[in-house]
């Protein structure tokens, strides 16, 4: 029941539509059906197999809107939601933010579903964890971990007769494998759309290796080293930045992306010369949703062209206040890279450190997009183009700013969360102190 | 942990949820004659399909948030979540189902799942489940002591406030503000096999703005968050006392009773300071810390590692672990700080958020040591790990935050017991040569086994020679657990004692939140290092 074809969700939506006496009326409605695993100390803890639709409402007469949302769907509901959310409408203030809806619109089909994934029963799960364990078991280790897989679909209508439906599939899996003796620590994690390309035992050897080979980390002084980040470790530091693509915080002066004197960097060279960062709805790799919940179509974008800031994302308010297009901002994004595996790098690299992934990365100025947090789950000391020995974890004070403007080297982009990221050779990281922690 | 982003780990991870509700409906509660017939059925079901316990919770989840933004309210939510969750053990293994459907069949239906997906997880068992023992109390309820449900007073009301709240700001030269107030009412019963049916109706609210000023010619920002804290209370927390504030210092200190167009004030006035404070000079300085800051240091520092679970490593693949690992609780002499330290877990504490009757899993909640004088002597725990600590009853840290999340160890209110002797902030800054003082939560980062972090405030005010010699910024402080707690050389009376805490504590995989309380007097810790986190880029 949770996950509905587009007829399905049609006929429902202008069955909803038809009860609606407001001005302008949005109704979205959406649905996921997927199941976890987590498992700690080699054995299962707990697993769970969770299903929901749920439709909401948005009522507005003039600028006054209302929302109001239900999970039950006869017909008496239907009505009841509609006439909630238009009596919210009538107590609410006006928003001089609301912006008429828009009409008609035509978006491609998404590349997000993939039937196999969509098949998943408790039974894959529990083979998949098994392979998991199989590896920790064999090794002597200890393996805590999680695997969820989901199946969703969205659908909107609005009174002016717009209409977008996607469905999506995703399955990700994480696992940190640790040695009895809680000295070494290794960590993986991955999601796909497509269920044939997420292989937990290959995966799970990785976190194994790491969990070994980190053992017995040896104390370097904290300072700045040129780093190698695993496409994870790049990941964690970006995703902070890319919320700063936004040109109303720009706008207003409280953004990175703000300029000194007012306006906003855009056109401004604000990487090194080898960052180019685009993001494509229809990319095989990451593909997303051709709309976004405006109802507004998701095109390939480029947001660093050479380096410069290339465009800002603006929302049908601000891009009508500043008389330009709205663009959605895709989180699907695409970090150009070149051709080198992480070996490669690591063979080109005289001395440095060798990052598997970030930890509690928490902002420290906003304005300087300064970053704090640790490594974690395998750093090691590189010494011309070899892995010499595990190193205890730091912590850096970092901006991504910064880092993108010492970039040595990219990788080969591989799948990292919902983008393609490359491994990347950062001069002059800054690590402030040491941490004890495994 | 709070915010947003990778690894989003611990605090402020969660939004409004459920489906939007009228304000009236959210303030009938559902007949508690009816839960107890719908528990009876899970709870019969459960047994005649081969469970050897099993509990149920029905949930009925409120939320309330208003949020505005200078002269225009953002939004308006008012939701609700309502169902019933089925733990059981069969086969020696957890199993866990729930519904939003709540006919007979659905329930009993549920029960049948939770029981089938128990004998499904017992194949892959290593060692059957061990339940600390626990007797059924019958029919008992408990309330949040509340004065004024806030879901009672007119949304009207709320939103003159904060719109009143963010024009006291716009006069006095704010660029932009946002307010906002966050409402929780949780209306759960739990019953059991063992004979216990609790009725409980849990109360929070979360007043919050921040201010913002622009310096446009620098390319600068500055902002300020108020200087409340979340509060398992009523609206009364918004109805300012003269006697629950602490004034004399740089800033005004707010205990059970919150003053929120005074701090607006201040707060307003503290962004001007901000833009122009000198910046911190890095090195070892003494800190003061308030304890609208310091709750957030407990938190994290001293609350999640005496975790159990974390400890033996349910937590490993997220949260991460614990340095605190048993043989140093088993050796009775491991040092986690200095003699004056003593810290209390504790689940009672009237207008905290970790305060309940009973917990998720229906034990009577209470109070214990965590530090004694600095030594590690106990933990948190739930009933099925009890036993590992030679523990013959849980200590009640079970909570789950939703009807359909299972329910797992949480950290209880965890706080710093103040010193013995009446002393104030105002007369502890005396001795200070060099110092810090800090207030307000900001950035805060901890490694998975809680031994390095690094925390900033709100506002960092510099103290030379016992006395305040004005603000500084871009102050962060890096320490070691162990070394931090070992730097404690001062706290403030009782009087001064003050609770802060969090709406969003996140653990877990899938995450979940939960809400706790850190109390604390202002506490001096003597020579930390302190790094100057300003860059240009």
């Amino acid at each position: 029941m949770a996950i509905l074809s587009k007829e399905e969700a049609q006929t429902i939506l202008k069955k909803v539509l038809s009860y609606s006496k407001a001005d302008a009326c949005e109704i979205s409605l959406s649905g996921s059906d997927g199941g976890n695993i987590r498992y700690a100390r080699n054995a299962v803890s707990t697993a769970g197999q969770i299903s929901v639709m749920n439709l909401a409402v948005s009522s507005t007469f003039g600028k006054k809107t209302g929302s109001a949302s239900i999970n039950e769907f006869d017909d008496a509901s239907l009505q009841k939601v509609v006439k909630r959310a238009e009596e919210l409408a009538m107590l609410a203030p006006e928003n001089p933010e609301f912006m008429p809806l828009l009409g008609p619109q035509t978006f491609p089909d998404s590349l997000t579903f993939n039937a196999k994934t969509a098949a998943i029963t408790p039974d894959t799960r529990a083979e998949m964890v098994g392979k998991s364990l199989s590896i920790s078991k064999a090794a002597n280790l200890d393996a805590a971990g999680f695997l969820e897989n989901s199946t969703r679909f969205n659908a909107v209508m609005n009174s002016k007769n717009l209409f977008a439906y996607n469905k999506s599939t995703d399955v990700s899996f994480s696992v940190t494998i640790r040695n009895k003796e809680g000295t070494g620590s290794g960590y993986v994690e991955q999601s796909f759309n497509d269920l044939d390309k997420m292989d937990t035992l290959a995966l799970s050897k990785i976190a194994a290796s790491k969990a070994t080979g980190s053992a017995s980390a040896k104390a370097i002084e904290p300072g700045k080293y040129t780093v190698i980040l695993e496409p994870l470790a790049a990941s964690d530091m970006l995703s902070n930045m890319f919320r700063g693509f936004d040109a109303r915080s720009a706008d207003e002066g409280r953004s990175f992306m703000s300029k000194k004197g007012g306006g906003t960097r855009l056109g401004e060279q604000l990487f090194s010369e080898n960052v180019n960062i685009y993001s494509d709805p229809m990319n095989a790799e990451v593909p997303s949703a051709t709309w976004n919940g405006d109802g507004i179509a998701i095109k390939k974008t480029q947001w660093v062209e050479n380096g410069k800031v290339k465009n800002l994302s603006y929302s049908r308010y601000w891009a009508d206040k500043k008389g330009v297009q709205p663009l959605p901002f895709n989180r699907s994004i695409v970090f150009e890279g070149g051709t080198q595996s992480l070996e490669e790098l690591i063979k080109s690299t005289e001395k440095g450190i060798l990052v598997t992934r970030f930890w509690y990365i928490r902002s420290v100025d906003p304005q300087t997009l300064l970053l704090t947090g640790l490594t974690r789950d395998g750093t090691f000391y590189i010494e011309n183009g070899e892995i010499k020995f595990p190193v205890k974890n730091f912590r850096f004070n970092e901006s991504p700013v910064i880092m993108l403007n010492n970039v040595e080297a990219l990788g080969k982009p591989v799948r990292t969360g919902s983008g393609m990221i490359p491994p990347m050779k950062i001069r002059d990281f800054t690590f402030t102190s040491l941490s004890d922690a495994v | 942990m709070t915010g947003v982003g990778v690894g989003a780990s611990l605090l402020d991870s969660r939004s409004v949820f459920g489906r939007q509700i009228s304000v009236e409906e959210s303030l009938n509660p559902v007949d508690v004659k009816l839960k107890k017939k719908m528990a009876d059925i899970a709870l019969n079901t459960a047994k005649s399909k081969g469970a050897t316990y099993a509990d149920v919770r029905i949930g009925r989840y409120l939320n309330q948030v208003i949020s505005t933004r200078e002269a225009q309210v953002q939004n308006i939510g008012n939701s609700e979540s309502y169902g019933i969750g089925i733990r059981v053990i069969a086969n020696g293994s957890w199993g866990f189902a729930a519904t939003n459907d709540l006919s007979d069949e659905s329930i009993s239906k549920a029960a049948e799942n939770a029981v089938a997906i128990a004998k499904g997880n017992s194949k892959l068992m290593i060692e059957p489940v061990k339940l600390a023992s626990q007797k059924g109390f019958g029919e008992v309820s408990w309330k949040t002591p509340i004065e004024k449900n806030a879901f009672e007073v007119p949304i009207k009301e709320k939103v003159d406030l904060l719109l009143l709240v963010n024009s006291e700001a716009m006069k006095l030269g704010a660029k932009y503000v946002n307010s906002s107030i966050f409402m929780v009412n949780e209306q759960k019963y739990f019953a059991s096999t063992e004979g216990s049916y609790i009725e409980q109706d849990i109360h929070r609210i979360w007043p919050n703005f921040t201010v913002t000023k622009i310096d446009a010619a620098g390319g600068k920002f500055e902002t300020r968050n108020a200087l409340s804290a979340p509060m398992g209370m009523g609206f009364e927390y918004l109805t300012p006392k003269e006697d629950e504030k602490i004034k004399g210092g740089p800033v005004t200190m707010y205990k059970k009773r919150y003053d929120i167009l005074e701090d607006i004030k201040e707060a307003t006035v503290h962004v001007d300071e901000k833009l122009k404070a000198n910046p911190v000079a890095p090195g070892k300085w003494d800190l003061i810390l308030d304890p609208s800051h310091l709750f957030l240091t407990i938190h994290e520092s001293v609350g999640h590692t005496t975790e159990l679970d974390r400890v033996l490593g349910y937590e490993a693949n997220y949260a991460g672990t614990s340095f605190l690992t048993l043989d140093k609780w088993e050796s009775k002499k491991f040092n986690f700080g200095s003699k004056l330290v003593n810290v209390i877990a504790d689940k009672t504490e009237p207008g905290s958020l970790g305060a309940v009757g009973y917990d998720d899993e229906g034990v009577k909640c209470g109070s214990w040591d965590l530090i004694k004088d600095g030594i590690l002597v106990n933990y948190q725990t739930i009933r099925d790990q009890a036993h590992i600590i030679g523990l013959s009853e849980s200590q009640g840290c079970c909570y789950a935050d939703s009807w359909d999340s299972i329910q797992f160890q949480r950290m209880p209110n965890v706080s710093l017991a103040p010193g013995k002797e009446n002393l104030a902030a105002a007369d502890m800054i005396k001795n200070v040569e060099k110092g810090i003082y800090m207030f307000g939560r900001n950035s805060y980062s901890i490694d998975q086994q809680r031994y390095n972090f690094q925390f900033s405030g709100q506002l960092a005010y510099e103290i030379k020679d016992g006395k305040i010699a004005g603000m500084v910024k871009d102050a962060s402080y890096q320490s070691n657990t162990q070394e931090f707690w070992n730097s404690c050389t001062a706290l403030c009376g009782p009087a001064d004692y003050r609770l802060g805490g969090t709406f969003s504590d996140g653990k877990g995989q899938p995450g979940q939140v939960s809400a706790v309380s850190h109390g604390s007097a202002t506490t001096r810790f003597n020579g930390v290092s302190v790094i100057n986190t300003g860059k240009k880029l």
